[in-house]
């Protein structure tokens, strides 16, 4: 039996020909001066810098659309962390997009009560109008907004409860960049025991045997 | 039946969320009167005395908890735990957004009570609306002297925070929670010791919920004892409860704790549509087991009822479902729910919540035996109480009660089920990679 050259990272842990990455000096990075203000403003907020790394990384994501690597270099250099603590943070949370994603995001709750209330059917509604369009589309655990099922968050906005062809008007809007939806936002509904709340059929169950089918 | 509003009492106004609306309905008056006419004792006990339970699932004591965080000149501090997560919850969305102040002021009463001087408000990601109208009454209040430097004319300090978070269920347990907050990952931490010795940068912490400290400036202004006048002995107060799933009025509702069930599901959130029965419900978002239409109707919705019933009132969360739910299928949807938040610290839960969901998915496809069943049940019992925090518990304790109460359905769902084409044959197959991997 001829012998394999052993990868020296299988028995020590190390790759010989990579060096782990520390703090990235400021003036490598090419931060932004923006950024580099928020991050240092939100910083100063915490007794312990390292509290501001999921706000920090809410600024990279809002600067460059997702939490792109430089963007991560970026707030670990003003951090004063390495990117590689940053990464093992961002890549924990559902909200922190670790891969490009579109400009605006669409996500559709699949949860027990918009699950009743037809939610998977209108995942698949939002997927077919965004098709071709710079809309991320994305099926999601409770959004704690189970009043409206089913319901969808548009850019961080709540709308419900929307029918199939809610979807597509939406999809319409968000790209024409005009005011989505305005009378199914969360903001403009009563109280459910208030004169002005409607009561409303509730839909018929999704079919069994096609509700289990992926939807993620 | 009505519901009695002492929280979301004027929330109609949508002035209510701006320092003038809130103060024109008589808002920071228990403030004043906590900072300058009380002793933080007095305050503490005045909390203990309420018997105020806590809003966010355990019902623990407040004013218990708020009394176990040591004395002394070390830093303390106060989180409101507003990551409201679990699923057929969305209460504390309503309180923030319909009355922030409220909250606000809650926090600087049991911050004087605790002796903290640093707060924050974890509010979940998905909540942008609502932490935008944090952060604007959190300036308002800063600017108006009720948060800062030298409160209300006093020497108190108070600094307050609105820390986003970034979608993880498991940061609503508060140990996670304290994680997330000093940047980490959110893995719950081994208790004891207790966030009130030592919890967010080591040093003693007050955690409540947002409903919980909501309530601290009604009793705090009107006493102890007529907030007990609500409610029943062992549950004061009142309740917001979320109603949801099919009933033909979801939404939140205020009513005194212990009113029968039946009127928060049929009366106030209408009920299923016509036609149409309740089968079960949980009491106590997804978390609870659920009970059947007859166990569970006609009793009264307090803390210790839904307890000697089995089940938790929890966050105060009723999801209906109705006779033309297939529970297979809602404890599927359950479990998955479960097997995407778990953290993935202990493998009770971590594998737990996986193979509950290849089961359920295999029993839906019609690919199980009734054996599986039994299994589904034991592998329940093995996570229970076998894992740091209690998202795997959260998930076993529904599951296994649907697989008690509902075996029959259960059976007949393998019995019926099964594979009819080779498409979906080959579905089973590739379910691990395609429906089971880290998602959204």
């Amino acid at each position: 039996m001829s012998e394999l050259p052993l990868d020296p990272a299988l028995t020590t842990g190390r790759e010989a020909d990579r060096e782990a990455v520390g703090v990235p000096e400021l003036h490598e990075v090419g931060c932004p001066d923006e950024l580099r203000e928020e991050i240092e403003r939100l910083v100063g907020l915490y007794p312990d810098r390292h509290s501001a790394s999921i706000p920090a990384l809410w600024a990279v994501q809002e600067r460059y659309g997702w939490c792109a690597p430089e963007g991560i270099r970026q707030a670990a250099a003003v951090m004063r962390v390495t990117p590689a603590y940053l990464e093992g943070v961002a890549t924990f949370y559902d909200m922190l997009h670790t891969e490009p994603v579109g400009s605006h995001k669409v996500l559709v709750c699949t949860n027990i009560s918009c699950w009743m209330a037809g939610g998977d059917g209108l995942l698949d509604a939002f997927r077919a109008a965004a098709e071709g369009e710079d809309v991320y589309v994305s099926g999601f655990e409770c959004l704690g907004a189970c009043d409206i099922a089913p319901m969808a968050s548009i850019d961080g906005r709540y709308f419900g409860p929307l029918g199939d062809t809610d979807a597509a008007t939406a999809i319409e809007q968000i790209v024409a960049d005009h005011e989505v939806l305005p009378d199914k936002s969360l903001l403009r509904r009563p109280l459910a025991g208030d004169s002005g709340a409607e009561s409303r059929p509730h839909p018929a169950p999704p079919d069994a045997g096609a509700s289990e089918r992926d939807r993620r | 039946m009505s519901e009695t509003r002492m929280l979301l009492a004027n929330a109609e106004d949508p002035e209510l969320r701006t320092l003038e609306g809130y103060r024109r309905h008589g808002g920071y008056a228990s403030m004043e009167k906590a900072y300058g006419e009380m002793e933080p004792d007095e305050v503490l006990s005045e909390l203990e005395n309420s018997g105020l339970r806590g809003r966010g699932g355990a019902g623990f004591s407040m004013g218990k908890k708020a009394s176990f965080l040591p004395r002394g000149d070390m830093d303390k501090y106060l989180c409101c735990n507003a990551d409201e997560s679990e699923p057929g919850a969305f209460k504390d969305r309503e309180l923030m957004q319909r009355n922030p102040h409220q909250l606000i002021e809650g926090i600087a009463i049991a911050a004087l009570a605790a002796d903290a001087g640093r707060a924050f408000i974890f509010i979940r990601g998905e909540y942008a609306t609502q932490a935008d109208i944090l952060d604007a009454a959190v300036a308002e209040a800063y600017e108006a002297g009720y948060l800062g430097d030298g409160i209300l004319g006093t020497h108190r300090r108070l600094e307050l925070v609105v820390h986003r978070g970034a979608g993880a269920y498991i940061c609503g347990e508060e140990t996670a929670l304290l994680d997330a907050l000093e940047g980490k990952r959110g893995n719950p931490r081994l208790k004891p010791p207790f966030p009130a010795v030592q919890g967010l940068y080591g040093g003693p912490t007050l955690i409540n919920n947002v409903e919980t400290l909501s309530n601290v400036p009604h009793i705090v202004g009107k006493g102890a004892e007529w907030f007990r006048g609500f409610g029943t002995e062992q549950s004061p107060g009142t309740k917001v409860v979320s109603v949801s799933g099919c009933v033909t009025r979801p939404g939140n509702f205020e009513v005194e704790l212990g009113i029968p069930t039946r009127e928060l599901i049929c009366d106030l959130a209408g009920g299923p549509p016509a036609g149409r029965e309740v089968k079960a419900f949980y009491p106590g978002g997804s978390s609870a087991p659920v009970l059947t239409a007859e166990e569970g109707l006609d009793l009264p919705y307090s803390f210790e009822d839904m307890a000697a019933a089995g089940s938790m009132l929890g966050s105060g969360s009723i999801i209906v479902a109705d006779d033309t739910v297939s529970i297979p299928h809602m404890a599927l949807r359950t479990a998955r729910f479960y097997h995407h938040e778990s953290c993935g610290k202990c493998t009770p839960c971590r594998e737990g919540t996986n193979w509950t969901v290849k089961m359920l998915d295999r029993v839906v496809r019609g690919e199980a035996t009734p054996m599986d069943l039994d299994i589904v049940a034991s592998v329940q019992e093995n996570i229970i109480g076998h894992c740091l925090c209690v998202l795997g518990d959260s998930m076993a304790m529904p599951i296994g009660s649907m697989v008690r109460k509902f075996r029959e359905e259960f059976e007949e769902v393998i019995a019926a089920a099964g594979p009819d084409t080779e498409t979906e044959r080959l579905n089973v197959v590739r379910a691990p990679a395609e429906t089971l991997g880290a998602s959204t």
